[in-house]
């Protein structure tokens, strides 16, 4: 499997993170590696196999519905690089 | 001295007050500010708090109402909250962020009495086998190889705390291990590292790499003091849905089992290509031990082994790129401008990140985007579940298994750098443990032919690090490994 | 009557499915414990979880599960035993971290069915494909500062059930019939307060076209749609629009879209180009869902009567027409105050009387179902009233005027005004005859076969008796007399 630049490209944009095209060969060439050296999977057979959901198996619980927690806003907005009153504030989005 | 006592001895002595809990954390504040230039095992030194717990820590012992570690002085991965206290993850994106609220383990030790000296230096968010990728340097081993003085990785990502602890400028630390963060670099530097079964220890207020993966774990200098500190550390905690709730066992009386009708495991697929004699030798030697003490040895298979690295790589960045993905500099930590919002998140990211954290973030995405779902994250979690057949299967018929830890001892700074897989293959031994969730500790067991520690590692059923302890601490003794590095307190 | 657009090259039928969000009522969030109420000040009910801090984890809320199971039995749905959390990723400023907690391939309900009715009285099934729960996000202000959009995470992590229905709506009237409806089964059930202005229920609503008998076409989607009637506008505009792109020789282009109500038009939403890629994967932070049957069944013991059922039974105890039967049980306090005044009453009387005169009042005063002018027992002793014919309808209309403006007692109103009906023989014959004595023109008209006329006496006979004489006894007399 190997990725081309639009591909990169187009992950990166995908999480967020900014790739110069200084950057971009040497990041290419890392990711194929790795992405060659997982295909090593390929050999193993899975058929009837079901995947595992967390280590090790244990049921799901729940919560009483009690307001347990908010109110807090001022720790909530105490590390925010931008902020505005009693909101964070963020380049304007336009819908 | 009082930083050559180990945790339990220094305990004993607190309790009866041979010494003081200023004394000690004065010792070890004193030790920290001598070697912490050369090794930067600590990225922040809280003296003026640690000094402050230690006052309360006397008045306690002085009441008669000590807790499991009053006064004990500790450091502290920089990947659990502390409160009011930086954390960083070891990275530039959370630089100067303040957490409020303390991590439950974390608040575990401080309910239990102990003394936090500082935050130690770790592989930016926990991704790393050498503590190189740290945005505040690396951190240094305090071992080196005979006739040579280049620098060696202490191993990672718990880096600082197993440097910390072997060079005497901690009595304990905390650390977590996704793929082997707290074995591998335990091994490097020739102390004691658990990693117990996932859900034993809480992951709430520990910032998350690869959630079904994660756990914390102590790095101490003997077995003893291990168990010590994971009884401290574990419990039930209703805040992670994935906690286990089940009671903590007393792991320090495990230590004292004795391994007599044990049945050993030994599986063939732990020898790697290249592997140097002298840990395959190590290896026999430790079985040899064993048998010794009456355990017996069986040679078993865990056919999967080999697929344990290709699924971490898999399993790992795919959870870490979307549990990264909070990391946009809109809340917290250090934000760099853009023109619009997708530009803030991608400036951010791209500068706050470092080249391994943005490698694996990328790969992540990558096995997780349409199309690749299918062939990469559930073929890898169907490979998982293999991989602990293969260990359930395995403990119907043994007790634990025991295997080299790394498939080398330290290397230097700067080595293994020229391409990821290099650096990746160090955690060949360790990921399996959590990729099958079961527990694993690593034992100093000998040195290689330049002095460098090595490594055994001692695997158990799920939820039974009770004869994980029991197996190592008669390792332990076998062992007796005396071996101190050349930089270290007193030293 | 199939719904049909007539473009300039043929007709075409209108296919809609809605995927409606419907915040649960709860005390607490889907996944932590601060509070869901509405109009709180910023950032002011919000957990370090709901702010994504690090190292913060989700538990999920018992009571917001329990909603959705009530739900869906409700919609007549499947309820899954196992169902299982995934993850959404996708980057956007309302979206503290980074991925919206979902349920993707095994949602906790799954097929079911809502009965909607139309005004012309006919039904139509809509069928329920699935409903799942997830996190809502936050709330973005744009309009506080010029370059600068504001945070508030106050709605961050409030459970939403998203109920997604087949796409067998063909008409805007079936859209807006099957979001009251919906809207109506979850205030039954207490689920969802159904409050569309505040956003509590909000439609996304999927709108293509085709010519009858032919495949889907490709369909957009026009989100965040807040009222009723703005779902029906949505569905109109959109589905012209798309007939106007095919009928040009275009193609519509899947994609996501507002609807603004000042144009009555629906436009492009830019910033959801790429949100397609949502790499859904298990939350590994959490386990699967696992119900009991047993649980399952103890909710559904405790369901309320619903709408569907409330109306068969209306019509067969109260022996109501189905059209009058659903306007009383369309909302469950109105069905209660019905019940109240119907009980051990004529039930028709009730009816006509509740869906009309108290209706009528109810809009011209303002007030609610919840805080009535009238109570249903005061109505009740109007009905008592007119039943035995101490007032006629026409005096009760009067005396129910009084009722709403005074809030006075029915009985005391008639006595203070004199209002009771004159049963007095005496005292009809006598009005009728100043009436033929002041008529003789028309008596004379009414004799040689006019019969119509007979209303004008009626009527006179009335007026002269301030409205008071009892009908049935006037009329007697009157054709007694008249001949």
């Amino acid at each position: 499997m190997s990725l081309d630049p639009a591909t990169v490209r187009r992950i990166a944009k995908l999480a967020r993170i900014r790739v110069d095209e200084v950057q971009m060969e040497a990041l290419r060439t890392d990711l194929n590696s790795i992405l060659g050296w997982i295909e090593q999977l390929d050999e193993v057979d899975v058929t009837g196999v079901e995947p595992l959901t967390g280590g090790t198996q244990m049921a799901l619980r729940f919560r009483d519905d009690v307001v347990t927690d908010g109110g807090i806003a001022e720790a909530v907005l105490a590390n925010a690089p931008d902020r505005n009153g009693d909101f964070f504030g963020v380049p304007k989005v336009v819908e | 001295m009082l930083t050559d006592l180990t945790l339990a001895q220094a305990r004993d002595g607190l309790r009866g007050r041979e010494f003081s809990a200023l004394e000690l954390t004065d010792a070890y504040l004193a030790a920290i500010e001598a070697l912490n230039p050369r090794l930067n095992a600590y990225v922040l030194v809280t003296g003026e708090g640690a000094r402050a717990q230690a006052r309360v820590a006397d008045a306690a012992l002085a009441r008669g109402a000590h807790g499991a570690l009053t006064g004990i002085p500790l450091a502290i991965k920089d990947l659990f909250c502390t409160e009011g206290v930086r954390t960083t993850a070891g990275s530039r994106i959370l630089e100067s962020f303040l957490p409020p609220y303390e991590s439950t383990v974390t608040a575990n030790l401080l309910r239990d009495g102990a003394v936090f000296l500082g935050k130690a230096n770790m592989d930016e968010f926990a991704m790393g086998s050498s503590n190189m990728t740290s945005a505040f340097g690396p951190v240094t081993s305090p071992w080196t190889r005979a006739g040579d003085n280049r620098a060696l990785v202490p191993g990672g990502s718990s880096g600082g705390s197993a440097a910390a602890v072997s060079a005497r400028i901690a009595l304990g630390a905390t650390a977590t291990d996704t793929g082997g963060s707290i074995r591998q670099p335990a091994s490097f530097c020739g102390i004691v590292g658990i990693k117990p079964t996932y859900g034993r220890c809480s992951r709430w207020g520990i910032v998350a790499f690869a959630s079904s993966l994660d756990q914390a774990g102590p790095v101490a200098r003997t077995v003893e003091d291990a168990a010590i500190l994971l009884g401290s550390m574990a419990g039930f905690d209703a805040k992670d849905s994935t906690s286990a709730d089940l009671k903590v066992p007393d792991f320090a009386a495990a230590c004292r089992r004795g391994v007599k009708g044990l049945r050993i495991g030994v599986p063939k697929e732990y020898r790697s290509e290249g592997m140097p004699r002298e840990i395959e030798a190590l290896w026999q030697q430790g079985l040899q031990w064993l048998r010794e003490q009456g355990a017996e040895t069986v040679d078993v298979s865990l056919p999967h082994t080999k697929y344990g690295l290709a699924t971490y790589y898999i399993v790992a960045p795919a959870e870490a790129s979307s549990n990264l993905a909070r990391y946009d500099g809109v809340r917290y930590g250090a934000r760099t401008e853009g023109r619009d919002l997708a530009e803030l998140y991608e400036n951010t990211r791209a500068e706050g990140f470092g080249a391994e954290v943005r490698r694996r973030v990328l790969i992540g995405t990558y096995v997780l985007s349409a199309g690749y779902y299918d062939a990469y994250y559930l073929k890898a979690q169907k490979v998982r579940a293999l991989i602990l057949k293969d260990f359930t299967d395995v403990f119907a018929q043994v007790d634990a298994l025991v295997t080299p830890t790394t498939p080398s001892a330290a290397f230097a700074q700067g080595e293994k750098m020229d391409d990821p897989i290099t650096m990746y293959l160090n955690d060949v031994f360790t990921v399996p443990a959590n990729m099958s969730g079961i527990p694993g500790l690593s034992v100093p067991a000998g040195l290689d032919a330049q002095g460098l520690p090595l490594g055994l590692q001692v695997l158990g059923k799920p939820f039974d690090e009770e004869t994980v302890f029991a197996v190592s601490a008669a390792l332990e003794r076998a062992a007796g490994f005396t071996a101190l590095p050349g930089i270290r307190a007193g030293g | 009557m199939a719904y049909i657009i007539q473009g300039s090259t043929g007709a075409w039928e209108v296919v809609v499915g809605l995927e409606v969000h419907a915040q649960v009522i709860s005390q607490s969030k889907l996944f932590s414990g601060a509070a869901t109420a509405f109009g709180a000040s910023p950032n002011s009910q919000v957990s370090f979880v709901d702010a994504a801090f690090p190292g913060m984890l989700p538990v999920p809320n018992r009571e917001a599960i329990a909603q959705a199971v009530r739900t869906g039995l409700g919609l007549n749905a499947r309820i899954n035993l196992v169902s299982r959390f995934d993850r959404k990723n996708y980057f956007y400023a309302d979206l503290p971290q980074g991925y919206q907690i979902s349920q993707f391939e095994h949602p906790i309900v799954g097929t079911g069915v809502v009965e909607i009715e139309l005004a012309d009285g006919s039904t139509k099934h809509i069928g329920i494909t699935r409903l799942h729960l997830e996190q809502d996000a936050g709330k973005s202000l744009h309009d506080q500062h010029p370059t600068k959009s504001f945070i508030d995470l106050n709605r961050s992590g409030v459970a939403l059930m998203e109920i997604v229905s087949e796409p067998d709506i063909r008409s805007p009237e079936e859209a807006g019939a099957y979001v009251k409806k919906l809207r109506s089964i979850l205030r039954y059930l207490g689920t969802c307060d159904g409050n569309m202005e505040e956003g509590s229920l909000r439609a996304d609503v999927n709108v293509s076209v085709r010519r009858a008998g032919e495949a889907y076409r490709t369909r957009c989607e026009v989100k965040n749609v807040n009222s009723v009637r703005f779902v029906m506008q949505a569905v109109e505009v959109e589905a012209l629009r798309q007939i106007a792109v095919w009928e040009s020789g275009g193609e519509v282009q899947q994609e996501t879209r507002l609807f603004d109500p000042n144009r009555g038009e629906t436009r492009s939403m830019r910033s959801k180009e790429d949100a397609h890629d949502y790499r859904y994967f298990p939350d590994p932070d959490l386990l699967p869902v696992v119900l009991e049957q047993g649980w399952v069944e103890q909710l559904r013991a405790a369901l309320p009567e619903l709408p569907d059922a409330k109306q068969a039974r209306f019509m067969a105890e109260y022996g109501l027409s189905r059209y009058d039967s659903g306007v009383l049980v369309a909302e469950q306090a109105t069905a209660l105050f019905f019940e109240d005044v119907a009980r051990g009453r004529d039930a028709k009387a009730a009816a006509n009387w509740v869906t009309g005169d108290f209706f009528a009042a109810l809009n011209r005063t303002g007030r609610t179902i919840e805080n009535p002018p009238v109570s249903a027992a005061a109505l009740g002793k109007l009905l008592d009233l007119m039943a035995d014919s101490t007032i006629n309808g026409k005096i009760a209309k009067e005396v129910f005027e009084a009722m709403v403006e005074t809030g006075a007692d029915p009985a005391a109103i008639v006595d203070a005004r004199g209002l009771r009906q004159v049963t007095d023989t005496g005292a009809i014959d006598a009005a009728i005859d100043a009436v033929i004595a002041a008529n003789p023109d028309k008596v004379a008209e009414y004799r040689a076969g006019k019969d119509k006329l007979f209303g004008f006496f009626v009527g006179n006979v009335m007026k002269a008796m301030a409205g008071k004489g009892n009908p049935a006894l006037v009329n007697t007399a009157l054709k007694a007399r008249l001949g």
